[in-house]
Parts: structure tokens; sequence; C-alpha cells
């Protein structure tokens, strides 16, 4: 389905967020933000909810403990309980301290190789995928602001000049 | 101007007054004779159900106090003096223990401050009233250390083994590190120790309230320049008091790690004394301008510096239990022999317990989760201090009992008192102090 959309560039990120604030104290719709670099603030402006990435980075990091745990308890004391050195494998707590180092590079290794392989799937990226942007300019030095558009174009083209936009397009969008 | 609240003024007093009985009780009961040590032993064994012995059964199923027969067996006359020396050295250990941990805290904070300062850190500045107040400390609490010490090396006790010229004259390596070891040397360092730290103290001091009356930056960055350089003398000084103060009430033990462990131990300590102090000001109303991006920080800090600890403690730990060698192990088989409870109560204090605590974001601007993760912080770092003193000095006739928390009692009084005390003196937030506003506006 093609939608129209309206676009509005910006060049300062000061600007930027207070056309933001102003278009969704008028209640419209903000699609999409684009920006060359990260503008402090900008979720909260736009309403975003808090990112849940942390959470599962802490579910992955037991996860890898969990492995770590059993590995080593498979390998080292039920598997084959040798004697190497002098060190105590009758049971898992009593060489615990030598299993600390794996345990714990395994915990950081598991929380954060997945919790970024699930930022990936997440934000969709991934080598080859098409680059959805929408003005080469939006990675240099321009912001770029899309709205959906119904049949309210020319109030919106009013409010967004207002807002000191340097520049409006409406366009079809494919989605 | 903050006005100290009767009701904690009279607390600490009480405090204060509790703990001196406490402690006095705890040097009155304790042995004189080697005939009365043995008697206290066997009455401890005996009637362990009832009495006032309640605490050791709490101490659970510890089979370390358990064999008491073994000891009525073989007798022998150097086992009996020994165990009067353990039982004489309870009080002066758990005086010791108290008195080395509220003044640790002080030192933590003063380290800090000096961090603070010489990172020109831009959130800080709002609590540096805070922190100046809280290294007051140094200057009762580093003064009654240094006259245990006195005391330790005049004989009045038995805490420093090497102390004592008959056992130093039979023993090879006590006369190995007589260079090193010896009282009137002890003695110095820990002047030159105390000095350099209260010097630093009381210069910063001044100069951070000369700043807010001055109008130019000369007294800031006297201060930023004082405080680097206090910060080279602090890390040698404070590695070396920890092998004085404390490794050498074990003088046949040595670890290279020690001082940056007994150094994290203080750190941790002395930011969690910063959160709570603030968040109580805070609670009176007397820090308007300190937000919940400061207690955050603050937070942050003693989450990360608790790992840190836990860190050294167990590379300390492991290093010596993989290599087994026996001279260094010996330290750790009797922490896990006779501290099995409070060794490992420990750890789950000072690590597991701030680690899920404290890990939520959100968790960290609570103000009363911070207060409940501190007092756990704070009553596992007592414990760490008492696992490192104890174990020399009274060894297996260790409890948590009359003296010890006599000694809590008093020196955390006094510390309450010397605190807020010295927070009346100055005004709560500095005037013009460069990065004041930037602190002001702190927002994470």
């Amino acid at each position: 389905m093609a939608s129209k959309v309206i676009q509005a560039l910006y060049n300062d990120d000061d600007v930027l967020m207070h056309a933001v604030k102003k278009v969704r104290a008028e209640h419209h719709h903000i699609e999409e933000v684009y920006t060359p670099f990260p503008v402090h603030g900008l979720d909260k402006a736009m309403g975003l909810d808090d990112t849940r990435i942390a959470i599962t980075s802490f579910m992955y990091g037991c996860l890898g403990l969990i492995v770590s745990i059993v590995m080593m308890n498979y390998i080292m004391i039920a598997d084959w309980p040798q004697d190497i050195g002098g060190k105590p494998s009758f049971t898992y707590l009593e060489n615990m301290p030598a299993f600390v180092p794996i345990m714990f590079e395994m915990t950081v290794f598991f929380a954060a190789h997945l919790m970024v392989i699930t930022f990936y799937l997440r934000s969709r990226m991934w080598p080859f995928k098409k680059a959805e942007n929408p003005d080469v300019r939006t990675t240099d030095d321009h912001f770029l602001m899309e709205i959906g558009l119904g049949d309210n174009e020319k109030e919106l083209t009013a409010l967004l000049w207002e807002t000191g936009a340097v520049e409006i397009n409406v366009t079809e969008k494919e989605s | 101007m903050y006005t100290f609240s009767n009701k904690l003024k009279i607390g600490s007093f009480i405090a204060m007054a509790l703990g001196l009985i406490c402690l006095a009780t705890g040097f009155l009961n304790a042995p004189s004779t080697v005939e009365e040590a043995k008697e206290m032993v066997a009455a401890a064994h005996d009637d362990g159900h009832g009495g006032g012995h309640a605490e050791e059964a709490s101490h659970g199923t510890e089979d370390a106090h358990a064999p008491a027969d073994a000891h009525g067996e073989q007798h022998d006359a150097s086992h009996d003096e020994h165990l009067l020396h353990q039982l004489q050295n309870r009080p002066w250990a758990a005086l010791y223990v108290g008195a080395f941990f509220f003044f640790m805290i002080a030192l933590g904070v003063l380290a800090f401050y000096a961090v603070q300062r010489a990172a020109q850190a831009g959130w800080s500045p709002m609590l540096f009233r805070v922190m100046e107040a809280i290294t007051a400390y140094l200057v009762p609490g580093g003064i009654i250390v240094f006259v245990i010490l006195v005391l330790s090396v005049l004989h009045m006790n038995h805490m420093f083994v090497w102390m004592d010229a008959d056992t130093v004259a039979h023993d090879k390596l006590l006369q190995g590190k007589a260079g090193y070891l010896n009282p009137t040397f002890f003695l110095v360092r820990a002047a030159i120790f105390l000095g350099g730290w209260i010097f630093y103290r009381e210069i910063s001091r001044k100069l951070s309230l000369a700043q807010d009356e001055s109008d130019d930056n000369k007294n800031f960055v006297k201060n930023f320049r004082w405080s680097a350089g206090f910060l080279v003398f602090y890390l040698i000084t404070e590695s070396m008091m920890s092998w004085d103060w404390i490794m050498s009430l074990d003088p046949h033990w040595f670890s290279t790690l020690f001082g940056w462990y007994v150094f994290a131990s203080m750190f941790v300590s002395g930011i969690t004394v910063i959160a709570m102090v603030s968040i109580y000001l805070k609670s009176k109303g007397y820090l308007e301008n300190v937000n919940d991006s400061h207690i955050h920080d603050l937070a942050k800090f003693m989450f990360a510096i608790s790992i840190f600890w836990t860190y050294l403690w167990f590379s300390q730990f492991m290093l010596i239990w993989y290599a087994n060698i026996p001279e260094e192990v010996t330290y750790y088989i009797a922490r896990f022999q006779d501290y099995k409870l409070p060794f490992f109560a420990m750890v789950a204090m000072n690590f597991i317990f701030p680690l899920l605590v404290l890990m939520n974001s959100d968790y960290k601007r609570v103000n009363w989760f911070v207060i409940m993760a501190g007092i756990v912080v704070l009553l596992g770092h007592y414990l760490d201090v008492f696992n490192m003193v104890m174990p020399a000095t009274v060894g297996d006739q260790w409890h948590i009992g009359v003296p010890e928390i006599g000694g809590i009692l008093f020196f955390g009084g006094l510390f309450v008192y010397w605190v807020f005390n010295t927070l009346t003196k100055a005004p709560l937030q500095p005037k013009r102090n460069p990065f004041i506003e930037e602190s002001r506006q702190f927002h994470y």
C-alpha cells in the first residue's frame, strides 16, 4: 500500500526538538525522524517507549552463566573427574574457584553478543539490507521529520513552515 | 546552614555511652590468668545451649566450635598461653576493628573527594560539603587508631605478634622482617600516613571555604593541585598502611594485592556513607539542589566499586587457593575453618546483594533502595574488616558479642556526632565553585 507522507527538513537539532514538541502538541502522529547523530532527548520528546534491551541482556547473561556451569560440571565433575594437579574434582563447589573465570566470561559473552544480535533483529539491520533513507542529506547535516498525511496537507504544511523547516516535500511512500 | 537535630545528637551520645559500657565490659571480662581462660572456654562449651552464649548457637552448625573435648585432652602450657592471649585480645580486637572501620570510611571518602577534585567532575560539587564533613572524622578517628597502635607497641595487648621481642627472638621469619616491622619505624610510618592525610584534608577544606569568599578561582586551582598530589601520596601510603595495620597482624603471610583490596573496601564504604548522609540531609530538606541523578551517580559508584571489591577479593583468594602454597594458604585455611559464616556472608552482602539490588537503573534513583543497599554494604564491609583482623588476633575464640557491638556503637556514635557537627560549620552548598551550576543542573 502506498501512502502519502509529508517530510520536513531542518538544519538544527534544537529547531527539530521544538518542532517535534509542537507537532506532538497539535496531535499529529510523527512516523519517523531521521537524524545524522543521536539527538539527546529526542526519544522523550517523541514519546517513544523505553528500550527493554537491558532486560534481554540480563536474561542472556543468566543463560550464559547456566551454560558454563552445566558444561563444566558435566566435563570436569560428572563425565571424567580426573585428578589434575591435585585439584579436588569431587563436587562442583569444591573446584568452583577454578571455574569462575570461565563462568564470568561466558556470562559476559552471552550477554553481549546475544544482546547485539537482538538489537540487529529488532532494528532490522543486516548486510545487503537496502538503506531506508528518504534524503541523503539526513546522514550528513540535515534532520528530517516524517508525518503521515491525510487530507490535511495545507494545514500541516503551514504548521511545519512555522516550526522553522527549511524544506517541505510531500511524497508517496511504499510500505 | 545545617542545624544538628537534637534527636540525632542525643542518639549519637547514647550510642557512644552504650558502646563504652559494652567495651568496658569486654575488657573487664577478659581473663588475666591461664586458669581463668581455661575456665571460660570450658564454660562456653559446657553450657553452650544456655546463658550468655546464645550467640554461639546462632553461628549455626559450624563444627569449628564443636570439638570442645579436643581442647580438654592434651593440654600443654604453650597451648594455654595461646588461648589466654586470644581471649585477652578479644576486646582489643573488637576495639580495633570498630576504630579502623569508621576511620577507613572517612579515609575512603577523602580519596573519593580528591578524585572528584582532580578529575574536575561536574556532577559532584554539590556534595563536597557532605564529603568534607565526613572526612572531618579523620582527626579523632585517626588519633584513636594511632593510640591503639601505640598501646600495642607498649605491650598492652598481643594483637601484633611481631611486637613481642621474645617471639621475634625465636622466629627466623620475623627476624628477617624486623628491618621493616619494628615498633619505632612502625609508629613513625603511622604518624607520617596520618599526618599527610589530615594535612591534605585540612588544607583542602580551607581552600574550599576560601573559594566561597574569593572573587577569582585561585583557591579552586590550588585545591586541584593539592588533590592531584594527595592522590599520589595516598595510593602509596594507603598500600603501606594496609601492610602495617592489617597485614602485619599475620606477619608470616603476605599478599601483593592486599593494599588495593583494603582500598576497595574503604572506597565503597566511603561512597556508601556519602550517599546515605546525602539522602538523609535531603530528606530533611537541607540539600534542595541535590536531585535523584546525584543519588543515581553515587549508587552507580556503589555498584561498580562493590564489584571491584569482589574482583580483588576473588583474585586474591583464587590465586592462593589455586597454587596452594603452604606459606600463603594458611591465611585462608584459618578463615575457612573458623570463620565460615562471616567469610561467606561477607561475599553475599558485598557482592550478590548490591549486584542484584543496584543493577536496575530505576532502583538506583529510589532513595530507600539505596539506603537499604547501603546498610547491607556497610555491614558487609564491617565483616570484611572483622575477617581481616579477628583470625589473627583471637583465632577460633571469636564471637560477635558485647565487645564487638560495643565497638560499632561507640565509634558509630562518635562518627555520627563528629560528621554532623562539622556539617553545621559551613553552608551545605558551595557558593562559587566553577562547576557548581553544572552540578546544580546535573541530570542523568
